[in-house]
């Protein structure tokens, strides 16, 4: 059963980690223009960021995509860990007594494990604080009588040092995407030598937008501090 | 110029091998690498050492056997050049110079600084030829192929089958290597007809040999004394995906 479930070899498992890592990204651009909505002023926001959340709980298609988004998370995550220990047979059990390696890539395409065990982590807390609240716990009700997502988030956002945690986890994702888009449509096989360029300036640009636009979020709401309307 | 080297040295296979200091005083700048090395093993000779072994054939940067990581470096510090093409003016009057074995489970040391690079044979004995009946060689013009098309497998065909890519990969992936070859021919009309079982067999035997995946940090790209550019890698995937979608 295993053995059938396991993919043949490492070209595809990198395929499935270039799928589920790209609909990871898509997922993020969604995430980042309904969680811009906490920009607006104070009032607004409240209202209209507890709606859209109500209406995201509430949609059948959205439900499926989250399931999507639960196993692509899964499923990166566990070929992360396969093609890392596969790699560690690889290379051996000697090493070079002096590796300068380093001089020929950039760190952060050597890192991707760290980094992604980093957002692992990043992710368990986000979700204990926001999603699972929200799913399974006590939110309190705002005046149109929909819970409150907008108070949690806010709450949480008045901590300087939650609000560095969410800084440097986004600089960290940051620099997975950095390396993450371009190699995953390199690894498809779709990163045709015309359009190779074009394909680095749109990785470097998107990476730039979702890292920007989720470190501008926290900031902001710290900075303005709305007060939460009773 | 004067220099201090740390080699490796391994009595065989299966022996445990350690760094040895040596020290040359004589050496020329305009010398090659390989021939500051015959200095070495001349003196060792003379003293009734065991000389350090090293792969070389052509020393002219076509053949691909000579692989060393000097300096922490595949090939050493100058970028897109063999071992053999390396010569001694690129180092400083008493420098230490640390000269290993390409390093990865696939390669395996066979004494001091040889290693055993056929797990590279048998993955171009999976797929990377075309077949065809022999006989006079057919004339020249027969397939017309386009200048770019020719130049872009061309690119592709330099590859020496050094190693280099693999020792330096973080992964130990041979991905360049075998991309290169599978690109090489699929470029061409020649390859055409077995393109797609080309691609699954040379990746199930890339896997079969033990090398490691592909993160695609582009380092083999920077290492590889023909510059084979890694959108070969890509190539290689969207062949070997092809394949595997229009399969029948
Ligand atoms: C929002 C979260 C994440 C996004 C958007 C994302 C995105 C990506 C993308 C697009 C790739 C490139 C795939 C390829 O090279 O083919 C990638 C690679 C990788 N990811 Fe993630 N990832 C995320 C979370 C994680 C997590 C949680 C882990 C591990 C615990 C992880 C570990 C890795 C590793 C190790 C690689 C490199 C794989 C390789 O090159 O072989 N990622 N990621
Ligand atoms: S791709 Fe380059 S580094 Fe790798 S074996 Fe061929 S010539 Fe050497
Ligand atoms: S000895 Fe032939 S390439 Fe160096």
């Amino acid at each position: 059963m295993f053995r059938k479930l396991s993919l043949p070899n490492s070209l595809t498992r990198k395929n499935l980690m270039a799928l589920t890592g790209l609909f990871l990204c898509f997922f993020l651009v969604i995430h980042l223009a309904g969680n811009l909505q906490l920009l607006l002023p104070a009032e607004r926001a409240q209202l209209q960021y507890n709606h859209y959340s109500e209406l995201l709980s509430h949609n059948i298609l959205i439900k499926i995509v989250s399931y999507v988004l639960y196993a692509s998370i899964i499923a990166h995550t566990i070929y992360a860990l396969v093609l890392t220990l596969r790699s560690r047979a690889a290379v051996g059990s000697q090493g070079y007594a002096y590796d300068r390696r380093g001089a020929v890539s950039p760190w952060y395409s050597r890192n991707m494990g760290i980094l992604g065990t980093l957002i692992f982590f990043f992710l368990v807390v986000h979700m204990a604080n926001f999603w699972y609240p929200y799913k399974f716990g006590e939110v309190p009700m705002d005046m149109a009588g929909r819970k409150d997502l907008y108070r949690v988030v806010v709450i949480a956002y008045r901590e300087w040092w939650y609000v560095a945690l969410y800084v440097v986890s986004m600089l960290v994702l940051g620099f997975h995407l950095l390396h993450g888009f371009y190699s995953a449509f390199q690894s498809l096989g779709l990163y045709h030598t015309k359009y190779g360029r074009w394909m680095n300036w749109a990785g470097r640009a998107y990476t730039l937008v979702i890292t920007a636009g989720f470190i501008l979020i926290p900031i902001w709401v710290f900075f303005t501090k709305p007060t939460p309307l009773p | 110029m004067k220099i201090q080297l740390k080699i490796w040295r391994q009595e065989n296979a299966r022996a445990q091998g350690r760094m040895v200091d040596y020290e040359l005083t004589d050496i020329n700048p305009e010398m090659s690498f390989l021939e500051m090395l015959d200095v070495l093993n001349e003196q060792l000779i003379q003293k009734g050492d065991m000389p350090v072994e090293f792969d070389h054939d052509c020393r002219e940067g076509i053949c691909g056997q000579c692989g060393l990581f000097i300096n922490g470096r595949a090939h050493g510090p100058q970028e897109a050049t063999t071992t053999c093409q390396l010569h001694m003016r690129h180092f400083k009057d008493g420098d230490t110079i640390y000269v290993e074995p390409f390093r990865s489970r696939a390669f395996p040391v066979i004494k001091d600084l040889r290693i055993d690079r056929s797990a590279f044979d048998r993955i171009i004995q999976a797929g990377g030829y075309i077949s065809t009946r022999t006989g006079d060689a057919p004339e020249a013009n027969a397939i017309p192929i386009g200048h770019d098309v020719a130049e872009a497998a061309f690119d592709a065909a330099a590859c020496i089958g050094c190693g280099a890519c693999v020792a330096t990969c973080k992964n130990a992936s041979a991905a360049l290597f075998t991309g290169a070859k599978v690109s090489h021919l699929a470029m061409l009309p020649q390859g055409q007809p077995e393109a797609a079982e080309r691609a699954r067999k040379m990746v199930a035997q890339m896997e079969a040999e033990g090398f490691g995946h592909c993160t695609n940090t582009g380092a083999c790209e920077v290492e590889c004394p023909q510059e084979i550019s890694i959108r070969h890698i890509a190539r290689m995937n969207f062949e070997y995906n092809r394949a595997g979608a229009l399969k029948k």
